[in-house]
Order: structure tokens, then C-alpha cells, then sequence
């Protein structure tokens, strides 16, 4: 990374700590504050994503396993022993996340390409159907509700800093890896791990490595997004919610490393604007991610940026 | 746990595998000949199984009919999907993922498509007349129409080896698995042939989704649990292997079926149990035809 590279990032980081950081005092009602949450929420999610689809090519379809899990671990201790247990419970998550993430990771890694796909997909789905069945434990399809965090966090303005602080410095922390010597072997390994492997780098550790660092966000994002919509559901760990991430990195651009949030923002604004969940909602994110693979696969932020690029050189050469 | 109670759940185990074995086997045959991953295939069987259901419900027409024209009708949407939209992504870097994700848009759409025409509530559909009651079998009762799905299974099991196996279609499409460019060259037309196997594919998956429809109830959304059902049957014979998706059929079907039978509440976590020891002791599956690139 060269100099004005780094200055230019710290000025999209100044414009978007502005941006989100203003929120609270130019939104018109708590809805408002509620779609920044989840464009915050989301867009770590997908940007946590594509470190592992975009970066590695590991294209996984079963991502809603570890958000559920973030989830479901707030919502269950919340629900249990209190609300005072938001934050610990919050990191238990993150602990869990840690350990399924290297148990089902070393699993899924044994295999590649379509194969690593449908066992990812297969592993979240097996997580819904418990979350489903064990009505006891997890209230099935009744979800949890009324999980509030606790203190400070129990005011939404606070509750929405936090989440941006958690969310920047989470950015930051995969911006970081994305850009180590690791990062360069991930992008490597999408593209030749053969030669990974002759270069003397570790393929699968490393492979592990990103799937659980990805997993871990993905669980935080859950948990987060618990305290924001004080209720869960198994939907969380259904397919569809692994499809909505890969849909947001799609739209963005895979090969972007903020395309994801970008993407994540418009599948947002989207959403409220057709009504979330309409009927036909899945018509429309299939039709979105159609055109996006047929015509625009570089997703939009590299569709502008090739487009920005093309005029640049233009100008060059008419000067 | 009797004899008879084994017979019983073992038949209707194999049935269960012929139905896994129909869907599964369209799956892996455009995977092996085409080197496509069509994750909607799920949702074809879906399709079927709803042009049985008008076909037999709103038209009134013989049950066997409908069964031809759910293969026929999957079979063609099958061949628009591939001539219009995956025949574009076909070569260019990447491929898989975006074969993935686009047909994954096919789901989507599919989905939405069949609730805008026949609603959200689930449709069920009569034995064919003639196979509504049971047969006396050694003693036990066994539902008709179970058995003459064991029976077409069988047939399409030999049908597709000897087209396979024996016929010049068959050798065409071997070829292509190995090597396209070199058939073309040979003067076989490739992009039709890909449309076709791609057609007969799908076409297999509305034939079993048609077959089991007086079986299961027919909803929206079944594509999902279809597909992966299929897929742990592939998982487990070897991706691209006709035999292995046989054998993978019949272990996962046997293996529902007694589940069903005892502890029918977790019965699906079976599957998934089968699918994670084949994976840590034979993650190429127990028929891998073709080395997997293990990276």
C-alpha cells in the first residue's frame, strides 16, 4: 500500500465516522437510527463475508450459522439470567463462535470449490433444524423475544454508538488482515493454491484462519443485531440469511474491500423501500443478483470505479 | 423390533432412495458431463411436482400423464435456463462461484414464480387410480404406489446405464465430460449438446418431483430441502459418479427411513450425521470417480 493510498483511506474513515456519527442528530424518529444499525450491522457482516468469498474465493453458503449462533447465545443468556448478561453473553457468543468455527472449519476445508459451498449450506441447516426442533431449549419458531441490553446500552442512541465503535474497529481489524502478508497469501490461494503450497505457505491453516476470523464477525454481527431488534428468530440461521450476505458482497463487489458495505447499504435502503419482506422479496433479490452476475460482476463499486478509471484515461489522452 | 418391522422400513427405505436416486442422479450428471453446478435443481422437482398437481387437480387428466408433462415442462424450462442465462457465464474466470450464485438467482425466482401462480398453501395430490391401496407381500402389507416407484427406479436406473454406456448419445456425452473442445472439433455441436443434458437433467428432477407428489405435500420453498438432501447423497457417492449417487441414495434412504421409524423428530439430523463421517473418512466420497482438486 502506497502513501496516498493510506491518506485516502483515512479520509473515506474521517467521511464515514461522519456520516454514521451524525445519525443520532439528524434522524427524524428511532426508525431511522434503527436502518443505520442494520446498515452498520450488515455491512460488517458482508465485508466479514467477502474476506472469505472475495479474498480467498471460499464461497460459503452457510455463514447464518455463526450469525444465529451471536444471536441466539445473547437472546438465550439475556432471556435466562437476566439483562444485565448482555455483554458477557455477547462474548460467550464470540467464545462459541471461536470454537465451532475451528471444529466445523476443519470439516469443510477438507473440501473446495462447489463442495465447500453445499457443506457450509449443509451445516447452517443443520443448525436451523436444531434451533427449530429443540423447543425447550430455543422456543423453536416462537424466537425470543424482549432482549434488552443492559445500563448505558439500554438507551438506543448509546446502544448505536457502541455498535459503530464495535463496527469501525471491527472494519479496521479486517481492513488490517486484508492488507497483511496474510491477506496476500489469501488472495494467493484464490488464485493458485497449488502454488501457495510451493511457495511454502500453508494452505488449509490458512484457509482456517480466514473462516473462522470471518465466522467470529459474523457472530458478532448476530449478537449485535439481537440487542437492536430485541428479538431472534431460527430465520437468522436459516439459508436464505447466508444468501442475503452473499447477495450484499455481490451488488457491492467481491473484489472491493468496502463494495460488501456498499452493497449492504442498498439491499437496506431496498428493503424499506419495497416494505422488508415483502411478498415477493426473494423475486427481487433473484432478479437483483441475475443482472449483477450476467451483467455488472465486478459488483457496483468496481463498475465505478472501472467506469472512473476509463474516463481518467480518457482525459489523458485527449490532454 | 420385529422382522417385519425391518422389512417394512427397509422398503420403504429403498423407496425413499429411488426418489433421492431420480433427483440426485440429474444433478450429478450435468455436474459430471457439463461441469455445472446447478443449484437450482431442487427447484425443477419443485416444478414438477406443481405440473403434476395442475395437471392431475385443475385439468383432471390421468395421473401417468401428468408425470410426462412435468419431466416434458422441466425439462424445457430447464433448457431456456441454461440457453439464456448460464450459457453466458460458461469460460469466464471464476466460474464456479458464479454458477453457483446464479443459479442460486434461479431458486429466487423459481420460488416466487410458483407461489404468484399457485399460492402459498400446500397442494396434495391422490394416488394414481390403481396403486391407492396395498399388496400382500410375504405376508405384510405394502402400499402399491411404493413399490411401482421401486419398480421405475429400477428401469430408469438401467435405461439411463445402457444410454450411457452403450449408445452414441451416451458416448457423446462422456466425451463431453472430458473434453470439449476436442469434440467440437469432432463436428459435434457442444452448445446444443450442453442445453440437452442440461434439459434431461432438470427433466429428471420433474420427473421425481411429479412421481413424489402423491407422496409428500407439494409447497413452495421445497426446492431448498430437496437440494440438499441431493447434494449429501452426491457428497457421499462422489460428485459426477452415476453408481455412487445410487449408492449414496440408498445409504441415505435406508438410513431416513429407520430413523423416521424410531426417533422420528430428529430424523433429518441423521442425514447430515452420514454426510460428516463420510466427509472425515472419505471426503471424496465412496465412489469418487475423478480426483477432487483438494486444495
Amino acid at each position: 500500500m502506497n502513501q496516498s493510498s493510506g491518506a485516502r483511506e483515512i479520509i473515506l474513515l474521517g467521511l464515514f465516522l461522519l456520516v454514521f456519527g451524525s445519525v443520532p442528530f439528524i434522524k427524524q424518529s428511532d426508525y431511522h437510527l434503527m436502518l443505520a444499525n442494520h446498515v452498520l450491522i450488515w455491512g460488517m457482516f458482508a465485508v466479514a463475508f467477502n474476506m472469505l468469498f472475495g479474498v480467498t474465493g471460499m464461497l460459503s453458503f452457510g455463514q447464518a450459522l455463526y450469525y444465529g449462533l451471536g444471536a441466539y447465545s445473547v437472546g438465550l443468556v439475556v432471556k435466562n439470567y437476566g439483562s444485565a448478561m448482555f455483554l458477557p453473553a455477547l462474548g460467550l457468543g464470540l467464545v462459541l463462535t471461536i470454537v465451532i468455527s475451528i471444529l466445523v472449519g476443519l470439516l469443510v476445508i477438507r473440501l473446495s470449490g462447489v463442495y465447500f459451498t453445499v457443506l457450509t449450506l449443509a451445516f447452517g441447516q443443520l443448525a436451523w433444524q436444531i434451533t427449530f426442533r429443540w423447543y425447550r431449549f430455543t422456543g423453536g419458531d416462537d424466537g425470543i423475544q424482549g432482549i434488552m441490553p443492559s445500563g448505558l446500552l439500554e438507551n438506543h442512541t448509546v446502544y448505536y454508538y457502541f455498535t459503530l465503535a464495535l463496527v469501525v474497529v471491527s472494519i479496521w481489524f479486517l481492513w488490517r488482515v486484508a492488507n497483511s502478508p496474510m491477506g496476500l497469501v489469501l488472495r494467493c490461494i484464490r488464485q493458485n493454491p497449488e502454488r501457495v503450497r510451493f511457495l511454502g505457505r500453508r494452505v488449509r491453516r490458512n484457509q482456517l484462519r480466514i473462516y473462522v476470523i470471518s465466522s467470529f464477525f459474523a457472530a458478532l454481527a448476530g449478537g449485535l443485531m439481537a440487542g437492536v431488534t430485541n428479538s431472534i428468530h431460527p430465520d437468522m440461521f436459516y439459508w436464505t440469511s447466508s444468501g442475503e450476505v452473499i447477495l450484499m458482497a455481490v451488488l457491492g463487489g467481491i473484489g472491493q474491500f468496502f463494495g460488501p458495505f456498499i452493497g449492504a447499504t442498498v439491499i437496506i435502503v431496498i428493503q424499506d423501500v419495497v416494505g422488508a419482506r415483502t411478498e415477493y422479496w426473494s423475486l427481487i433479490i433473484g432478479i437483483i443478483m441475475m443482472i449483477m452476475v450476467l451483467g455488472m460482476p465486478k459488483g457496483l463499486v468496481g463498475e465505478i470505479r472501472g467506469l472512473m478509471a476509463r474516463y481518467a484515461a480518457g482525459k489523458v489522452n485527449r490532454g | 423390533m420385529d422382522f417385519s418391522f425391518i422389512v417394512m422400513q427397509f422398503l420403504s427405505g429403498l423407496m425413499m432412495a429411488t426418489l433421492l436416486f431420480l433427483v440426485a442422479s440429474g444433478l450429478t450428471l450435468i455436474f459430471g458431463v457439463g461441469n455445472v453446478f446447478n443449484f437450482a435443481h431442487g427447484s425443477f422437482y419443485m416444478i414438477g411436482a406443481y405440473l403434476a398437481y395442475q395437471t392431475v387437480s385443475v385439468w383432471h387428466t390421468n395421473f401417468w400423464l401428468s408425470v410426462l408433462v412435468a419431466s416434458l415442462g422441466a425439462g424445457v424450462l430447464g433448457m431456456l435456463a441454461e440457453a439464456l442465462f448460464l450459457r453466458r457465464i460458461y469460460g469466464r474466470a471464476d466460474e464456479g462461484g458464479f454458477q453457483i450464485l446464479l443459479t442460486y438467482s434461479f431458486i429466487l425466482v423459481i420460488d416466487d414464480l410458483v407461489k404468484l401462480i399457485w399460492g402459498t398453501e400446500y397442494k396434495s395430490l391422490a394416488r394414481p387410480s390403481g396403486f391407492t391401496g396395498t399388496v400382500e407381500l410375504f405376508g405384510l402389507s405394502i402400499p402399491a404406489y411404493n413399490l411401482a416407484i421401486i419398480g421405475i427406479g429400477i428401469v430408469v436406473v438401467i435405461v439411463a446405464w445402457f444410454v450411457l454406456a452403450r449408445t452414441r448419445s451416451g458416448r457423446i456425452a462422456r466425451a463431453a465430460a472430458l473434453d470439449r473442445e476436442m469434440l467440437g472439433s469432432l463436428g459435434i455441436n457442444v452448445p446444443f449438446t450442453m442445453t440437452l443434458v442440461f434439459g434431461i437433467a432438470t427433466a429428471m428432477g420433474g420427473f421425481a418431483g411429479a412421481l413424489a407428489a402423491p407422496l409428500r405435500s407439494v409447497s413452495p420453498g421445497a426446492g431448498i430441502e430437496v437440494i440438499i438432501d441431493s447434494l449429501i447423497v452426491v457428497v457421499i457417492g462422489g460428485m459426477g459418479n452415476f453408481w455412487g449417487a445410487w449408492l449414496g441414495a440408498l445409504i441415505l434412504g435406508e438410513v431416513n427411513s429407520f430413523a423416521v421409524a424410531t426417533v422420528p423428530d430428529w430424523a433429518s439430523l441423521f442425514n447430515y450425521l452420514v454426510m460428516v463421517l463420510t466427509l472425515i473418512f472419505k471426503p471424496e466420497g465412496l465412489f469418487a470417480s475423478r480426483k477432487i482438486r483438494r486444495v
